[in-house]
């Protein structure tokens, strides 16, 4: 995969990142707004999930039927996600179509409608996607531990939002939060595929340069205070299963802590994007049968937020032995340095899991644009060397950092009318 | 810009052999990264298995990787997860499928770990305890998922006293019976060459890569190996069924209401295709979507799909909504099938959906996996090697009465299996 990139801002301080690859007639083009879950107060949780959905309400231009008709008509591959820290649309087309993605964007940065009727039919499909989530027993734990995890911090809650507010914003507020943060200073466009770059930024130019430059938004800064001790929550609902999830405090995207907390979690949880039944973890609770799962991550965040580990205790296990293994995995990381060995076996999957995805067109547009949400593009196309200069120290010094007790929060979902302790 | 046609596979990409034991080699060059990917079936499936050890095929291949005569289970994740490669195991009704990927310098340790799990599994009686109780925690989840539950149901009724009406995964009672026997001898019955596909995707030489597969699965012969049985006609639904599942404490309710569908290589299977598209999925899942989610807001999703495999076919509509709107999703999802096959669907409708199935071609076959997994689809259905050269044609030949039709053989409003779980 080549790093060659061409970066350009436009004169309303848009961003605009092109990468040509030349293997398949296709073209994959994402458009990133600094707008997250963080940006909201109570109340208002949700607004920028629910925006997102708005996105795809229509324009004067592009009405909703004939919005999502010409994408689909051309073969396209469309859809946008919203996450704590950014909101994100991509189109992938045929290479020759990809005018009618520039185009869509371009008038969605300024032109979406937001009716009232709009906004109501929308407000049930929410709520409904909320109920879909409520079904599962781990979204339940997962928002309940982010919840305890952060106090002052907007990561405290979910994405998609709380239901009150689900049940009470207003199209006003919706329209706000869109005219406030869809503005070309606070976007990044990003592009990769079959294009010629001069004539590609050309057509950008066109369509983009025009829209005015707004004021830019700050971000809502609320720093999570250091925890002062372990914190332990239990669900209850239906079921017969046992979750469990541990999650500790985790360095930002930038943090000097990042890359070597990465190589910690390859050691302990396994490879993100590949199995893990080698992993520290797994040997140490699934092979001796203390769980029937184990699987651990973090996502890359601008501020501190969790490094997660997901565990469903065995039927026949008490949590708490299952805790205490888990303990004496951890305790291992911060007392004996790990070998060199397998640090370079962490090296060496990241190096794969980079190859499967540059087999994808769509895959490297997003690195290009998600990377700059927290960061740049360097951060991206140095990775592996961060990696490969991570050392045996560097591992246990992260693991006795934030690895500690009074920085974790347990959360413990237990199936009614079975003993969980 | 890049050729569209150059980029499809075809004859003059895909190399195609046979080795003497019978396995077939598909391969392709995509030098784009220097990875590779493995792919591939063999008739081992749930067709097999009696309704006393519902799930035996698939518990037999999750458990082909739990140790083998030279590898423990630990020992050869090791090999693999080492080098970042995958491979796994799973089955379905009629084949057993097996899928991987490495970085192309580690692609003889991929082949070598496949070979060596398809041919040599020693089904360690510990593995396979502590892998009988992960799978009895995957059914206690399954039974709190209210899609899940809905669909089961609905396979259950639909193609009631056909295979196709069994879970591959069983149920509690069935994968507490299965012994390590009977997985022994379902692997020593079914698994061989005879009827195994490989396709393998990536930064290599098609033709060293034959060579590769004969070293790594040319010695394995299997005398004996059985063929599959015929499968029995389903049965025709004569009314509407409907069955709901109640699972306390759920926030949302799913359904899935449907019919038979055509098989793979029904003459219609083009034109139930588009018509799917056009009902359920173009744009914001077609006119389901535009229903229940757009007009009425009662659903995050509700879309309709066609599953054509190698035996009769099912076509569903799934949505999940509040319990209180249930009767509201079906009837107005009863009511778009009816418009369906009374009026059929417009030119501009047909015109759309033809154009979308012909330009969404290439992104389907960005990544490695998914060139694997349409070659291994030609060959599963004897499509042709020229099929991705055809498809437009075969597409674009597609009228409104070739939907319409189709349709009025498939969807009989008064005659729907109704399945729905949730509170």
């Amino acid at each position: 995969m080549t790093d060659k990139i061409t970066q350009v801002a436009l004169k309303n301080g848009m961003k605009v990142m092109l990468k040509e690859i030349h293997t398949a007639p296709i073209i994959s083009s994402w458009i990133w707004y600094r707008v997250g879950s963080r940006d909201e107060s109570t109340g208002g949780t949700g607004l920028s999930h629910w925006t997102e959905h708005m996105q795809f309400k229509g324009t004067k231009q592009f009405p909703a039927q004939v919005l999502d008709k010409a994408i689909s008509r051309e073969g396209g591959r469309w859809n946008a996600s919203t996450s704590n820290d950014s909101t994100r649309y991509f189109e992938t087309m045929p290479a020759d179509k990809i005018d009618l993605a520039l185009r869509l964007e371009a008038d969605r940065m300024q032109n979406s409608l937001f009716t009232e009727k709009d906004v109501a039919s929308e407000r049930t499909v929410i709520i409904s996607e909320r109920e879909g989530y409520e079904n599962e027993p781990m979204f339940r734990l997962s928002e309940a531990v982010q919840q305890a995890a952060f106090h002052v911090h907007p990561y405290h809650h979910e994405i998609i939002g709380d239901m009150a507010d689900l049940r009470a914003i207003t199209r006003d507020a919706l329209y706000e939060h869109y005219r406030k943060y869809y503005i070309p200073n606070n976007a990044v466009l990003s592009i990769a595929g079959d294009f010629e770059t001069k004539a590609m930024l050309k057509r950008i130019r066109e369509l983009f340069e025009s829209i005015p430059r707004g004021k830019t938004p700050p971000r809502l800064i609320r720093p999570e205070p250091e925890q002062m001790g372990e914190k332990r929550l239990y669900i209850e609902g239906p079921g017969e299963t046992t979750y469990v999830q541990v999650a500790y405090r985790h360095p930002s995207a930038t943090h000097a802590d990042y890359f070597p907390f990465q190589v910690l979690d390859s050691l302990l949880g396994g490879a993100s994007g590949l199995s893990s039944k080698t992993s520290r973890l797994y040997r140490a609770l699934v092979d001796t049968e203390y769980a029937v799962d184990v699987s651990s991550g973090s996502e890359t965040t601008i501020d501190p937020f969790l490094y997660r580990i997901f565990i469903i205790n065995h039927p026949k296990r008490k949590i708490e032995k299952t805790l205490a293994v888990l303990d004496a995995e951890i305790k291992k990381v911060q007392d004996v340095l790990v070998p060199k060995s397998e640090i370079s076996r962490a090296v060496k999957q990241a190096r794969a899991v980079f190859a499967y995805g540059s087999e994808n067109i769509t895959n490297q547009a997003f690195w290009m644009g998600y990377s700059e949400m927290f960061s740049s593009y360097k951060w991206f196309t140095g990775y592996l060397n961060k990696l490969a200069k991570v050392t045996p120290h560097d591992v246990r010094r992260v693991a006795r950092t934030y690895l500690q007790p009074k920085n974790r929060v347990i959360g413990i979902y237990l199936p009614q009318g079975v003993e969980g302790t | 810009m890049t050729n569209a046609k150059m980029s499809l596979p075809g004859p003059e990409n895909v190399h195609r052999a046979v080795l003497p034991n019978g396995i077939t080699v598909l391969a392709r060059s995509n030098f784009q990264s220097p990875s590779v990917n493995v792919g591939g079936y063999l008739p081992a499936g749930a067709v097999f298995e009696s309704d006393e050890k519902l799930g035996l095929a698939d518990f037999v291949a999750t458990s082909l990787m739990r140790g083998t005569r030279t590898h423990s289970f630990d020992a050869l994740y090791n090999e693999l997860e080492s080098v970042g490669a995958s491979l796994g195991f799973y089955s379905g009704v009629h084949t057993t499928s097996f899928g991987g990927r490495s970085l192309v310098e580690d692609l003889p340790l991929l082949l070598k770990l496949l070979s060596e799990s398809l041919r040599m599994p020693t089904f360690p009686k510990d593995e396979i305890e502590k892998l009988r109780a992960q799978w009895l925690t995957g059914l206690a989840i399954r039974a709190q998922d209210t899609s899940g539950m809905a669909s089961m149901a609905f396979d259950r009724m639909l193609f009631d006293g056909h295979p196709y009406s069994r879970p591959t995964d069983g149920f509690v009672e069935t994968v507490e019976s299965i012994t390590r026997r009977d997985m022994a001898d379902f692997h020593r019955r079914h698994f061989g060459p005879k009827g195994l596909v490989i396709a393998i995707v990536g930064a290599i030489d098609p033709k060293k890569v034959v060579g590769a597969v004969e070293r790594a699965l040319g010695g394995w012969q299997v005398p004996g190996q059985a063929d599959a049985p015929m499968l029995p006609p389903v049965k025709p639904i004569k009314k509407t069924v409907r069955h709901h599942h109640a699972l306390a404490g759920k926030s949302q309710s799913n359904l899935v209401i449907g019919m038979f569908g055509p098989r793979r290589n029904d003459p219609e299977y083009f034109s139930a295709s588009l018509g799917n598209s056009i009902l359920g999925q173009f744009g914001m899942m077609g006119r389901i979507g535009e229903v229940v989610r757009e007009k009425s807001g009662l659903a995050y999703y509700a879309y309709s799909s066609l599953n054509s495999g190698t035996g009769p076919g099912s076509w569903e509509v799934h949505a999940g909504v509040n319990p209180k709107n249930l009767k509201k999703a079906i009837a107005l999802i009863e009511k778009e099938l009816h418009r369906f096959i009374k009026h059929g669907v417009t030119k501009d409708e047909l015109a759309d959906s033809q154009s979308s199935f012909i330009g969404q071609l290439p992104l389907s076959l960005e990544s490695n996996g998914g060139v694997a997994g349409a070659i291994l689809n030609i060959e599963r259905y004897q499509l042709g090697y020229d099929y991705y050269h055809r498809y437009e044609r075969l597409v674009r030949e597609v009228t409104r009465d070739d939907v319409l039709e189709t349709a009025r053989k498939y969807i009989a409003p008064d005659r729907l299996v109704i399945s729905t779980a949730g509170p």
